[in-house]
């Protein structure tokens, strides 16, 4: 396909048609709602179903009715609403029913403010709802990756009967950018468990409870049987001048093209600085994280945060290297001189 | 020859073909009768859905939602397709499952806690919409599953174990009458309360659960029967006393009837095909087959620009133009919005970033470039433009100079040279001319290219290239 | 048996009484006798069933009682 200038967030609803999305269920919140207005435009034009819910939770019991019928369906959202929608995260979960979940991160916590942060890391990353479960969680830091992680989720959310959640930014979503949408994608995998109200699913049961102990207690150990197969072989990252790297900046999102402009800066002033920039924050990439810590002398996590990936960081590292900590919060963007500042400290000290 | 003579056969009148022989997803020894209790509503009402499913011949196509309540375990005994529900959000379920399968027979089955308190939302908007679903809602005033709270429906004076000294009005409510409110919205082609109390009224309830279902049949859209049913574990009554109790306490408060009926005159609702064919797709999606190829092999470095105005003055379409122009020459760009903490002064403004190599942040805090198109816009950011810089200067708007010595400034007048061709809306294309003019990343046959494609009428593209030639032309 | 008849089956029933209730030729009963539920179960007296299926339609159990009938049919042949 030929480029696109597009936002992030128009670039995830174009995305998610071509991957056989049919169904989107959502609730307008800023800085979000790019997604909704696109899709409530384009699905029923393909004729599938937009359908504006009365709430959150409503939004995401819908996904939940339609990801049983075997339908490639998805939400999305920001901080607040995720809150709302973790109930049924937790469903989803339990009934293993593959979903996508958009989040554009805001300011929280409470109604906080509509611009940027990285604060909902915590609550898509490490569960969020009741239950012992995890979301895959993807980490877009462009408009092009925003069009390839919608994708990437789906399929991989039908390849480990799980919700996938693709966790970016107010910035990343409103960014527009090139965007070359794929030429082909993958057809979704068959869905023998799926309810579709026909003779051959007739037997078919999509629930989450489980009156028997052990019944309940053998779920849980299939679920972490498959979030360790997850981790194992889902870990994504990108290298970002690691090569000869004493220091080693850990960002995603936003944050990671602001320390990419850091690096050049670092770099001409003779610091041997670099990137790890996870692209998935569930499974963690633990394994390059611990490479890097034999090779650098210190790591700096940089977060629109008080600090919540940190500590994924840390326990890969697990106390081998130092761990300095550079963050924004409020709606603010983290800046070249704030990172160079940061970095450069943390260079002087431990190298 | 053949002759029709009439003969006897014997039929029996038994378990529904929609409800499993044996309960294999029932945990204990018992798998032969429902976990319900004895003189249960719950078991009458379920056994007149599962003989209505049999004998309309839908099983094969029915999903039925389990709700959370006592009947959280329907699924043990619907032989049908069965979905399980989060508290109160089986109509959300339910709309997710009908519009991914039109053709499916989707029943909502819950209680009052369920549908009237945690679910209020959810049952009133699905109904709102239209939602074809039949919805079975039992009212038995009280909570069952967990053992005998008050529910939305307790009636005043009612003890339960939340209402020690029975229901009081002044402080927890009246019962709500959940036909009446739903049948008050424009949506709901059925609403009907039944009690499920005697022969005459159970078979009232058995035609009415009948209707509901023939509607969805028939896609014209929502149905709504509420149960009158009895709880006599939780009230505390024999199974007889119960079924007194319904008819003299709830039936006079909970009036039995039909709330509403337009089902002669609602049109079947429409059926929607989701296309796969992808070219299709590419062609709704507004996508264009093939590959961008570079156009320029320039090294321009990177060029970091952010263009400022009131609204209406283009500002952001400008930079969207000068990001497109990049992209097709091959370039790499960005185009962020004022978004956040960065707007101010009530301009709107956008940051473009245009690189031969790939570009960090997409916010521009020190741009190499300032089209300031207003005065409020040269006042926010003139600060920021970094030492070397260009600030370019709408002199018809502005009238000030430039007052750092550090960058250089270039004054023309977007506006009247834009009113000068007769469309001052071309103020930016002239603004765009300005910037080809002094910075050279950009070719000017691509910014045509862009308007070429951008405006409809052809005398629009004329006008606009004019400007952007005026822009381009003009010597101070 | 005579037809119409009504089947009780005796490990189903829960003993709520509702079948006998809703019986107008009043030919069920409640039994001595427990069920393997513990319950004392509806009994059929062997005759005096009209086939209204009152008694069916009364019952919260699903498969507990079963209404047996003649039937008239046209046959072909």
């Amino acid at each position: 396909m030929k480029k696109e200038l597009i936002k992030g967030n128009e670039a995830v609803v174009k995305a998610a048609i071509l991957a056989g999305c049919t169904h989107y269920f959502g609730y307008p919140i800023t800085p979000a709602s790019e997604i909704a207005q696109a899709a409530a435009y384009y699905f029923p034009l393909i004729g599938g179903a937009f359908v504006q819910a009365e709430s959150e939770v409503a939004a995401i019991n819908m996904v939940y009715g339609a990801a049983s019928t075997g339908v490639r369906t998805m939400t999305a959202s920001s901080g607040p609403g995720l809150s709302l929608k973790q109930e049924g995260i937790s469903y989803l979960a339990g009934a293993e029913l593959p979903s996508v979940v958009v989040d554009v991160m805001r300011a929280g916590p409470g109604l906080g403010n509509i611009w940027p942060e990285q604060s909902d890391y915590n609550q898509m990353v490490k569960g969020g709802g009741h239950g012992d479960y995890r979301n895959i969680v993807l980490a877009p830091n462009s408009a092009q990756e925003m069009c390839d992680f919608t994708i990437l989720a789906f399929e991989l959310s039908d390849q480990y009967r799980c919700t996938a959640v693709v966790l970016t930014d107010g910035s990343i979503g409103q960014t527009m950018e090139p965007v070359e949408f794929p030429d082909e994608v993958k057809p979704a995998p068959a869905k023998d468990w799926a309810v579709r109200g026909d003779a051959a699913t007739r037997k078919n049961l999509v629930t989450s409870i489980y009156m028997s102990t052990d019944q309940l207690q053998s779920l849980n150990q299939r679920l972490q049987k498959k979030y360790a197969e997850i981790e194992a072989r889902e870990q994504r990252w990108e290298d970002y001048r690691t090569d000869d790297a004493q220091l080693v900046i850990v960002a995603y999102g936003v944050t990671s093209r602001v320390a990419e402009n850091a690096i050049e800066e670092l770099r001409s002033r003779g610091m041997k600085v670099g990137m790890l920039r996870p692209k998935t924050l569930f499974p963690f990439p633990k394994k390059r994280v611990k490479e890097l810590a034999g090779q650098a002398a210190a790591f700096l996590v940089a977060e629109m945060s008080a600090g919540q990936m940190i500590e994924d960081v840390k326990l890969a590292i697990e106390h081998r290297k130092p761990v300095e900590f550079y963050g924004v919060s409020g709606g603010n963007l983290p800046t070249v001189e704030g990172i160079v500042k940061a970095a450069e400290a943390a260079y002087r000290r431990y190298s | 020859m053949s002759e029709t003579i009439t003969t006897t056969t014997t039929v029996t009148k038994g378990r529904p073909e929609a409800i499993y022989e044996t309960f294999e997803r029932k945990s204990g020894k018992d798998k032969l009768t429902t976990h319900y209790c004895p003189g249960c509503g719950h078991g009458r009402a379920q056994k007149l859905v599962a003989e209505a499913i049999s004998e309309m011949g839908l099983g094969d196509r029915t999903i039925f939602i389990s709700p959370v309540g006592c009947s959280v375990f329907s699924y043990y005994y619907m032989n049908t397709g069965n979905v399980q529900a989060p508290h109160g959000r089986a109509p959300a379920v339910g709309t997710g499952l009908v519009r991914a399968r039109p053709d499916s027979i989707v029943i909502s089955y819950q209680g009052d806690g369920d549908l009237a308190a945690i679910g209020t939302a959810e049952i009133i908007h699905a109904a709102n919409r239209g939602e074809n679903m039949t919805v079975i809602f039992i009212n038995n005033a009280i909570y069952g599953m967990t053992g005998g709270q008050m529910a939305p429906t307790t009636m005043v004076g009612q003890r339960t174990l939340t209402t020690p000294s029975g229901r009081n009005a002044a402080t927890e409510g009246h019962p709500m009458r959940m036909a009446e409110l739903i049948a008050t919205l424009e949506a709901p082609v059925y609403v009907e309360r039944v009690s499920c109390t005697d022969v005459k009224n159970i078979h009232k309830c058995r035609k009415a659960i009948r209707k509901g279902l023939q509607l969805q049949v028939e896609r014209k859209g929502f149905s709504f029967i509420e149960i009158l049913a009895t709880c006599p574990t939780n009230w505390k009554k024999t199974p007889q006393d119960s079924i007194k109790w319904v008819q003299d306490v709830m039936e006079p408060y909970f009036k039995p009837g039909v709330y509403k009926d337009i089902s002669a005159t609602v049109q079947p609702l429409p059926r929607p095909e989701p296309k796969t064919d992808r070219k299709e797709l590419e062609k709704i999606l507004g996508l264009q087959s093939g590959k961008t190829v570079a156009k320029t092999t320039g090294k321009i470095g990177e060029r970091r620009i952010k263009i400022a105005g009131f609204g209406g003055q283009g500002a952001l379409t400008a930079g969207a133009m000068l990001a497109t122009a990049g992209m097709n020459d091959g370039l790499q760009v960005t185009w962020l919005p004022s978004y956040g903490p960065e707007m101010r002064g009530g301009t709107a403004n956008c940051s473009v970033v245009i690189s031969d190599k790939r570009i960090g942040s997409p916010l521009v805090t020190q741009p190499n470039v300032l089209i300031a198109m207003n005065r409020p816009s040269l006042d926010a950011f003139e600060q920021e433009v970094a030492p070397g810089g260009i600030i370019m200067v709408n002199s018809s708007l502005i009238d000030r100079k430039v007052a750092r010595t550090d960058v250089k400034a270039v004054y023309a007048p977007f506006t009247e040279l834009a009113a000068g061709l007769g469309l001052k809306a071309a103020a930016n294309a002239v603004a765009i001319g300005v910037f080809l003019a002094h910075e050279k990343s950009i070719d000017r046959e691509r910014i045509y290219e862009v308007l070429r494609t951008s405006f409809k009428k052809k005398e629009a593209v004329e006008t606009n290239i004019r400007a952007v030639d005026a822009g381009y032309e003009y010597k101070a | 048996m005579k037809l119409p008849a009504v089947e009780i089956k005796s490990n189903q029933c829960k003993g709520c009484g509702l079948c006998i209730d809703s019986c107008k030729p009043g030919v069920l009963s409640l039994s001595k006798a427990f069920n393997l539920l513990g319950y004392q179960y509806a009994e059929y007296k062997q005759s005096g069933c009209t086939g209204c299926e009152a008694c069916y339609y009364a019952c919260p159990e699903p498969g507990a009682i079963s209404i047996h009938k003649e039937k008239k049919v046209q046959v072909q042949r």
